[in-house]
Order: structure tokens, then C-alpha cells, then sequence
């Protein structure tokens, strides 16, 4: 155990986290150059993409430290998206220390301090490391000083290094030894694992991805799963080295895989307890949460044909994703669909992109909407995810709505921009506090409703990108909700309905004409969008028809070109969605609840 | 459904810079094509039964002299049995349209002659890169009619940067006054692979703006009509139905048509096929006894079914709906009835006596209405 760290790597977006851990691995020799690839953590061609980690990942990197010893150095990489920030918190809870790393050229960054905050919550060692010290513009005195002043972090602590060049990784290596503390923990305990990640494989079924706190854990062991109670037979443990290492036992201490006859990873929770069977701990380790899905919306398939293929996609989706949830659903203008949960908009945007991109599916997202809370007349109770099921408004008593409270943090400048988001926001009770000279940390309650509703996009632009947001529901709160509709030529589309504060009813309706003109493209006629709430007109834009659009020339040579371009622009409409006689492009759906600024 | 023949001759002796159909400017190749083409002729010779149009394209067909035209038809005749009342058309610049050229050219037994006049307009016509003057022009119709020719199609272009409405009216107007039994009017096209479309992708020069081609088209429609011409086809207007090109409405509905000669299209039941596009290569494949074909396709019944709608949504005659549900196996008004009856009620097409036919707006659609 004495030589044994657990340690992630924590970053504002960009900062090259993911090319740090690629050097790391290089450099410990796990996997051979010939098959080594970039990013090697992010599996996922939408993580690369991006430049986000979506999945955690953990990887075991032998090495043969200065002091000639041989260390096992558990790296265990983190999401970095406030939607999955309780995985984030699992991850780090895994370990005893982290790289914080730092662009050499952008300085100190939002994510850099609301990182810092989370990694301190865990009492875990900080290892500050300055990367990008390659390029023109990069200013490591005035990043020391900020590490000083705007982290408390001791700067001669921090490492530089060039990621892209290799240079300094061997004396990061060094410091993980040296600084970040051995796990502590008693091999013949109890045994106490959590489950930091879970990841289905189509041949051994579940791979839960765990640190061992407590105890020993061996091929054999019936294992409980303290907050499911459910009990499995551990089929195999080991290690993550590339490929996988089968061992006979993980120990207080080390980082982990167990593999127990689990067929989906829905069958495991996050941030639970494995304990022993014959021998369980008496109470769970610490900071489990259930994972509950805060926003709403429903998939169809843009060809009605493919529904059943989307039922089999999403099955089989569904088994490496437990926080998505999905039931059956159908809608007027769309057909059979599902109503699916997701743990955030961008949790949404991602199953949406890896649904057609892995499952090669064309598929429509309704307009998401949080989950309200109606007290009937008859006194009856009822939630209401989808605007479809809005009650008869004269049957209902109380109209209720889930409120966060959002912790954000900023550079003080932006204080004016940010209170004014949040005020139109209908953010109230806030308190705020200085954690350090010229950086504010601001808490308020918020309707969520508002927060999914473009709120993190124009956080983000009002504090050029310094500002950092993270958020708890709290409660659910009346309302004055109204159901806002919207009509394309006179037809009601019910998956463009929302339900929203009646005070922002306008403003919304307005929003959603404007967005869904710019989204549908021009047709050989007028279209008319209105928004309506109860039988009234509240916002209206007319799509003009094109009046032109025909090739001069069509003779023997034309003909195939013309077929040819024909047939990809066919083939575009059919990822539209035909309401009517007006074809409505995917991207509508969800553009309606998307800011100006993005 | 009698098919026709195509003849390609991919010279000229400079290039437009609007214009992307295949040809070279130097003409020392003229004879070795000539004897391939001949050559190519013999490759399909017993292979069909009839045809009743001939048409040589360009290129600049006017560039060969008179003898050379007549070695041409000549082997068409031995190859090919053509009708009694086969229309031949050459295309001619007017340019090479003197008084000596025009009476040999009605000799050689062509009985239509296509003439791409493209402007009145010098500043026009200077800009397009043509080589002739609109005095040229006019004096080669003069000729033309002298020779005998009575069936004269005159082969105009607008939608030029610069051109204003009274310019291309004048055009208009001008031509009118020859009494052309054929007018084409193309709307200026920036292909991509032209000068033309060099400078515009580089930023030069701003295409012309959509309302005023709206008004170019509609105008020019409706000048036309009110003068005695059918608009038959998107950029077509002919003076009574017989003035129509009967060749080219082979293209429109399908009927067979073998194209002869470098980067010639051939089409023939469901299969098309086309000639390579370089007169070099043309030349050497004849000369080593492979048919010179780059490529060739067969359509499927939905390919076919799909060119058929947008190949008949661009002429006058639309789609007989019967004969259309007949051939392709679909019922358009099953099918699509509620959003032809919006295209109707926006006037862009007409529904009667089981016809589908656009309207004179709905022409200006026609690469949009097959993709309802």
C-alpha cells in the first residue's frame, strides 16, 4: 500500500488535461507506441470532438521512481461538465491527491477554482502544475502569482511542464511520489469499496470501476451492494493496465475492477458501497446519491419505419448509461416516440449525438422541460414532465416548479452581468461571499426551468468564461405556470410546447418564432409560426416563401448531375420532420430553448 | 419514342467564361476526331432501329467547314436509319456565320440551325468572353434566313452582372423581331469550374440578386407569350408547337437518345452512360477499338421514377399522372396529394384532367417541387 497513489487530474476546459495523461502513460511504458493514440482515456469519438471527458476512466501506470522503488500510480480521470459533476465527486473521492493543472498562457480559469474548491472538500493533496510552457504567450511568473493569490496554494509547489513536448512529466511523476500520500486503510477490515464508474462490456457484462477503502476482495466473494442490497459473485478482479489485469485480489488502498455477473450497468449505482456478504460493513462509506434525471424530453424517429430500431438502440444505449431513462410516448405531429430522462441539456445533446452517430439512427428531441408539480381540484397530486399531459387549467389548484440553488463564482467585475442574469432568471435569496480578493462566490435559488433554459451559455459569455456554476435541487416552489404552444401554418406541433412562467410566457413565445425562423429553412410557400397560449396569439413570424430555384440548363449531360444533387438534398429532408405540409428540421426542437450567444 | 443522336464537337476557338461544357481550343485534331468519330459510329451501328433527330452540339459545331459537317451525316446515314422527317440541328456561333458558310451549311441537308446570339448588348457580350459583335449577329441571321432555313432558334442569356431590365429587353425585342421560331433564354449559371466561377468564388463578383432574376424570368415569359411563343420548358419558347426542338425533348421524357463524340450522354432504357470528357483520350480508346465510354450508370425504378418528376415538372406539359403512376408504379395523388393541392392553392402548379403541369411561377421552383 505504501507504494500505491491514487491521483486525478483536474482542469479548466482546454488547459490539456487529456494530453498530459497521454504523456503519463507514454512515459510509463503501459502501452507500447505502436499502439498508442491520442487521448487515450477519451474511448469516445464525441469526447475527442469536443475536448470534454464524458466518462470517467482510470488507467494503472507502473513506475520506477528515483528512489529506485517501484510505485503503482492509479490515475483516475474525471468528467468535466456540471451535469455530471456527482461523478466527478465520486472520482475524487477515490483519491488521495490531484494535478491541477494550469494553462501557462490563459492563467488561473473558472473551472481552475471551482476544481480547486471540490478537490479541497475532499482534503486531497494539491499538486499545482503550470502546462503549455512551450507556447510564445505563455507568462508562468504572472501564473505563479495568481497560484499564490487567487488559489492560497504554495507556488514554488507547482511543476511546469509542456504536455505537448513531454517536457517536466518525469518530475511530475517524481512529485505524485513524493507529495500525494499513500492510501491509508486495513487489508483484514471490513470491506469498503465505492463504485466510482461503471462501464458495460458486451462480454463480460458489467465492469464496475472501484477503490477499495477497506478490506480485501477476492474471485469467489459474494459482494452486497449496500444501497441496492442486492448480492453479487465476484467472476473476476484486477487492474487497469492496458488491457485489463486479471489479480487475485484488490486491497484497502488500490483502484480497481470488478467483474460479478452484472448484466447492465443500471444494475450498479455510482458512489455505492460493495461490502462483503458474510461479512458486511455496518454502514455505507459516505456521499452516495441517487442520480435522478432533472430534464425531460421525448425522441422520435424522424421515419416513423424506425421506431422499433430505435426501441432496440435504446435498450441497448441504456446499458452503458444509467442515468439515462427512457418509456414509451407518442405524439400528435411525431408519432411513437419515447420520454426520456437525462441528468442535464448537455447530458442530453451527448445521447442524442451518440444515438445517431452509434446506432447510425435520425431521431427528433422535443423541447426539454423539468418535471412540475400540479395540485389538483380533487386534491390529487400529480408531475408533469411532458407539456403534453399539461392539465385542464381549470382543474388545477397549485402549480409547482423545482428550484436550485446555484453556486456560482466570477471575477467581481461581472458582478452587475451576472446579478442581472440571474434576476431575469427569477433567481432569489442570494447571498454573497469574497473567497478571495476581486473573485465573488454568489449562492441564489433559481426555478431549474430557467437554468436549462440557456442559463449556463450566458453565465458563460457574461463572464468571458470565467465564471464557474454547479447546483443542487432543492425543493419545488408554486408558480404561475401557463402552457405556451406553438402552431406551424395553423397546426398545433405538441412536441414544441413548453410550459413556462406566465410572466415570461411573451418573451418565450417570441424567442421560440425567432429561433425556429431562423431554423426552418425558406419552402415555396409562406409559413406562419405562432405561439399561443390558451386560445391566444402572443407572438408571431412569418418564414417567407423563395420564389426561385431552378437550373437554366437540363440537357443529356445535366441530367445525372441534377439526379445526383437531387438525391442529397433528399436525402437531407429526410432528417426533417414533416408537420403538415412544412418540414421542420431537427435541430428546431431543441434551438428553442438555446440562448443568442451560442 | 423514337430515339435521337447526339453528336458532340468539342471545339472552339475560345473559351466563354460562363460556358462549362467540354471543349478545346486548338482545332489541329479536328480530322483525327472526325475519323474516330466515325469509327464510333461503326461500334454502334446495327443497334437501333430508328431515329428522327440529329443534333451536333458544342462546342462550336460552326467551326467545321462544310465538307467536314457533310462526311459527318454522311456516316450517320450509313450507320444509322434515320426518318424522312429527321430534324438536324447545328449549333452555330455567328460569328462563323457568313453568307457563303450559311448557304453551304443548308446543303449539307440541316434543316434547323440553333444560334447563340446570347446578347445584343456589346457591353454584354464582352463580358461573357464572346467572339462576335451584335452586328455579326444580325447579319448572320440575315444570312441564315437567306439560305433558306426556316426553322431558326436564337440562343439568348440574362441574369448578367450589369444588366439591367431595359438592356435584356432590348434583347429581347430585338430578337423577337427576326421572328425566330425558337427562343432559349438561359438565366446566366455560375459553374463552378468556369472563369466566371473562379472570380466568384475568389469574392469578385456578387451573383445577381434573387428578385430581380424572379422578375427577368416572369418578364421575359410573359413578353414572349403575349408575342405568339410557348413557354414549353423552363428556358424554352417556341413559336406553335411543331417550332419546338424535338430533340430536345427527348431529354425531358425519357425517350432514348445516343450521344456521339467526347463527353456525349447516352441514354437508353434504365441505363446512361457518357463519352470520356477529353478529346485526346476519345481519340486514342477509338483507335484501339474500345468504345470510349467513362462511365456508365443504371437508374433505378426509384431514380427513374425521380428524374421523370423533375425532368416533367420543368416543361409545359407536365406529368400525366396516369402514364406517370404506369411507368413508376406511384400514385402522386395518393401519395402526396395534400401537399400538391398547397402547391396548387400557392399557384405554382395546375391539377386538371389528371395532369400535373407548373405554373409560369411554378417553373422557377421546378428543382424544388420534385423533392415534395
Amino acid at each position: 500500500m505504501k507504494n500505491t497513489r491514487n491521483f486525478s487530474i483536474i482542469a479548466h476546459i482546454d488547459h490539456g488535461k487529456s494530453t498530459l495523461a497521454d504523456r503519463m502513460i507514454q512515459y510509463s511504458g503501459v502501452v507500447n507506441d505502436r499502439n498508442f493514440k491520442n487521448q487515450i482515456l477519451d474511448s469516445m469519438d464525441i469526447e475527442r470532438e469536443r475536448g470534454i471527458t464524458i466518462k470517467s476512466q482510470a488507467i494503472t501506470l507502473p513506475y520506477r521512481s528515483k528512489d529506485g522503488e517501484d510505485y503503482i500510480l492509479n490515475l483516475i480521470d474525471t468528467p468535466g461538465h456540471v451535469d455530471f459533476s456527482y461523478e466527478v465527486s465520486r472520482s475524487l473521492a477515490s483519491c488521495e491527491g490531484v494535478l491541477l493543472l494550469i494553462d501557462a498562457a490563459q492563467g488561473v480559469q473558472a473551472q481552475t477554482v471551482a476544481n480547486l474548491y471540490m478537490a479541497m472538500e475532499h482534503d486531497l493533496e494539491i499538486i499545482p502544475v503550470i502546462n503549455k510552457i512551450d507556447l510564445p504567450s505563455a507568462d508562468v511568473d504572472k501564473v505563479m502569482e495568481q497560484i499564490d493569490s487567487e488559489l492560497g496554494l504554495d507556488p514554488y509547489m507547482s511543476l511546469p511542464c509542456s504536455a505537448k513536448e513531454g517536457t517536466g512529466v518525469e518530475e511530475i511523476m517524481e512529485a505524485i511520489v513524493r507529495n500525494i500520500p499513500p492510501p491509508k486503510g486495513d487489508p483484514a477490515a471490513e470491506l469498503a469499496a465505492t463504485i466510482f464508474d461503471a462501464q458495460y462490456d458486451s462480454f463480460r457484462g458489467t465492469i464496475i470501476h472501484c477503490r477499495v477503502f477497506e478490506g480485501t476482495i477476492r474471485g469467489g466473494d459474494i459482494v452486497r451492494l449496500m444501497h441496492d442490497e442486492t448480492t453479487h459473485k465476484v467472476e473476476e478482479v484486477g487492474a487497469f493496465l492496458l488491457p485489463r489485469q486479471k489479480k487475485d485480489s484488490l486491497s484497502a488502498g488500490d483502484v480497481g475492477y470488478i467483474i460479478a455477473g452484472i448484466k447492465t450497468v443500471s444494475d450498479v449505482q455510482i458512489g455505492d458501497t460493495i461490502t462483503l456478504d458474510k461479512r458486511p460493513r455496518k454502514e455505507p462509506l459516505p456521499g452516495f446519491k441517487e442520480s435522478k434525471p432533472v430534464v425531460f424530453a421525448s425522441i422520435y424517429p424522424i421515419a416513423s419505419d424506425d421506431y422499433e430500431e430505435l426501441a432496440v438502440s435504446l435498450e441497448k444505449y441504456k446499458l452503458n448509461d444509467a442515468s439515462f431513462v427512457y418509456q414509451k410516448d407518442s405524439s400528435i405531429a411525431l408519432g411513437q416516440g419515447f420520454r426520456c430522462g437525462f441528468l442535464g441539456l448537455l447530458h442530453l445533446e451527448i445521447v442524442q449525438e451518440r444515438l445517431e452517430r452509434e446506432y447510425d439512427l435520425s431521431i427528433i428531441l422535443s423541447v426539454p422541460s423539468v418535471r412540475y408539480r400540479f395540485t389538483l381540484n380533487d386534491g390529487e397530486v400529480i408531475y408533469i414532465d411532458n407539456p403534453a399531459y399539461y392539465p385542464d387549467p381549470m382543474s388545477i389548484t397549485t402549480s409547482e416548479e423545482p428550484y436550485i440553488r446555484a453556486i456560482m463564482m466570477f471575477p467581481e467585475r461581472h458582478m452587475g452581468a451576472v446579478m442581472k442574469l440571474c434576476k431575469e432568471k427569477r433567481g432569489e435569496n442570494s447571498t454573497l461571499s469574497y473567497p478571495s480578493p476581486g473573485r465573488i462566490e454568489l449562492i441564489i435559488e433559481m426555478p431549474l426551468a430557467d437554468v436549462i433554459y440557456d442559463f449556463y451559455d450566458r453565465l458563460k459569455s457574461v463572464t468571458q468564461g470565467y465564471g464557474s456554476f454547479d447546483y443542487d435541487i432543492i425543493d419545488y416552489r408554486q408558480s404561475n405556470l401557463v402552457l405556451l404552444d406553438i402552431l406551424v401554418n395553423g397546426d398545433r406541433v405538441d412536441a414544441l410546447s413548453q410550459i413556462v412562467h406566465r410572466g415570461s410566457a411573451r418573451e418565450r413565445g417570441l424567442r421560440a418564432c425567432e429561433r425556429l425562423k431562423e431554423e426552418i429553412p425558406k419552402q415555396m410557400f409562406k409559413i406562419a409560426i405562432q405561439g399561443a397560449v390558451g386560445g391566444e396569439i402572443i407572438s408571431r413570424t412569418t418564414i417567407s416563401a423563395y420564389r426561385k430555384d431552378v437550373t437554366a440548363k437540363c440537357y443529356g449531360g445535366d441530367i445525372t448531375r441534377k439526379r445526383k444533387l437531387l438525391e442529397k438534398q433528399k436525402k437531407g429532408k429526410k432528417r426533417m420532420k414533416m408537420v403538415g405540409s412544412v418540414a421542420i428540421p431537427q435541430s428546431a426542437f431543441i434551438s428553442i430553448l438555446k440562448s443568442d450567444n451560442t | 419514342m423514337v430515339p435521337g443522336i447526339y453528336i458532340h464537337i468539342p471545339f472552339c476557338l475560345s473559351k466563354c467564361g460562363y460556358c462549362d461544357f467540354y471543349s478545346v481550343t486548338s482545332t489541329e485534331k479536328i480530322s483525327p476526331f472526325i475519323k474516330s468519330l466515325l469509327k464510333e459510329m461503326e461500334m454502334y451501328h446495327g443497334c437501333f432501329s430508328r431515329f428522327d433527330t440529329l443534333y451536333l452540339g458544342g462546342g462550336t459545331p460552326s467551326l467545321l467547314d462544310s465538307a467536314q459537317i457533310e462526311e459527318i451525316i454522311d456516316g450517320i446515314r450509313k450507320h444509322f436509319p434515320l426518318s424522312a422527317d429527321t430534324e438536324v440541328t447545328i449549333e452555330a456561333n455567328p460569328g462563323d456565320l457568313s453568307r457563303e458558310a450559311a448557304e453551304s451549311l443548308f446543303k449539307t441537308g440541316i434543316n434547323r440551325i440553333s444560334i447563340g446570339i446570347q446578347s445584343f448588348d456589346e457591353h454584354i457580350l464582352s463580358f461573357l468572353g464572346r467572339r462576335h459583335s451584335s452586328i455579326d449577329a444580325i447579319s448572320a441571321i440575315e444570312h441564315i434566313r437567306n439560305a433558306g432555313f426556316d426553322n431558326m432558334g436564337l440562343d439568348l442569356i440574362y441574369g448578367v452582372l450589369g444588366q439591367n431590365m431595359e438592356s435584356w429587353m432590348n434583347t429581347l425585342r430585338k430578337a423577337l423581331s427576326f421572328r425566330p421560331e425558337h427562343l432559349s433564354c438561359y438565366q446566366l449559371t455560375i459553374e463552378p469550374s468556369t472563369p466566371l466561377g473562379i472570380q466568384y468564388r475568389a469574392g469578385e463578383i456578387d451573383p445577381p440578386d434573387e428578385d430581380l432574376l424572379y422578375d427577368f424570368f416572369m418578364r421575359t415569359s410573359e413578353l414572349l407569350e403575349a408575342s405568339g411563343y410557348s413557354h414549353y420548358e423552363v428556358s424554352n419558347f417556341a413559336r406553335g408547337d411543331e417550332c419546338m426542338s424535338k430533340h430536345n425533348r427527348k431529354y425531358w421524357d425519357h425517350t432514348p437518345y445516343l450521344g456521339l463524340g467526347p463527353a456525349a450522354h447516352s441514354f437508353y432504357g434504365n441505363r446512361r452512360w457518357w463519352n470520356h470528357r477529353c478529346v485526346d483520350r476519345y481519340i486514342e480508346e477509338i483507335n484501339k477499338g474500345i468504345p470510349p465510354i467513362e462511365k456508365s450508370e443504371i437508374l433505378t425504378r426509384e431514380q427513374l421514377r425521380l428524374e421523370a418528376l423533375y425532368l416533367g415538372l420543368r416543361t409545359k406539359m407536365g406529368i400525366d399522372m396516369e402514364e406517370f403512376s404506369k411507368q413508376n408504379g406511384c400514385d402522386l395523388l395518393d401519395e402526396k396529394g395534400a401537399l400538391l393541392r398547397t402547391m396548387e392553392q400557392e399557384g405554382l402548379i395546375t391539377i386538371t384532367d389528371n395532369r400535373l403541369c407548373p405554373t409560369r411561377s411554378g417553373l422557377l421552383v421546378s428543382d424544388s417541387l420534385p423533392l415534395l
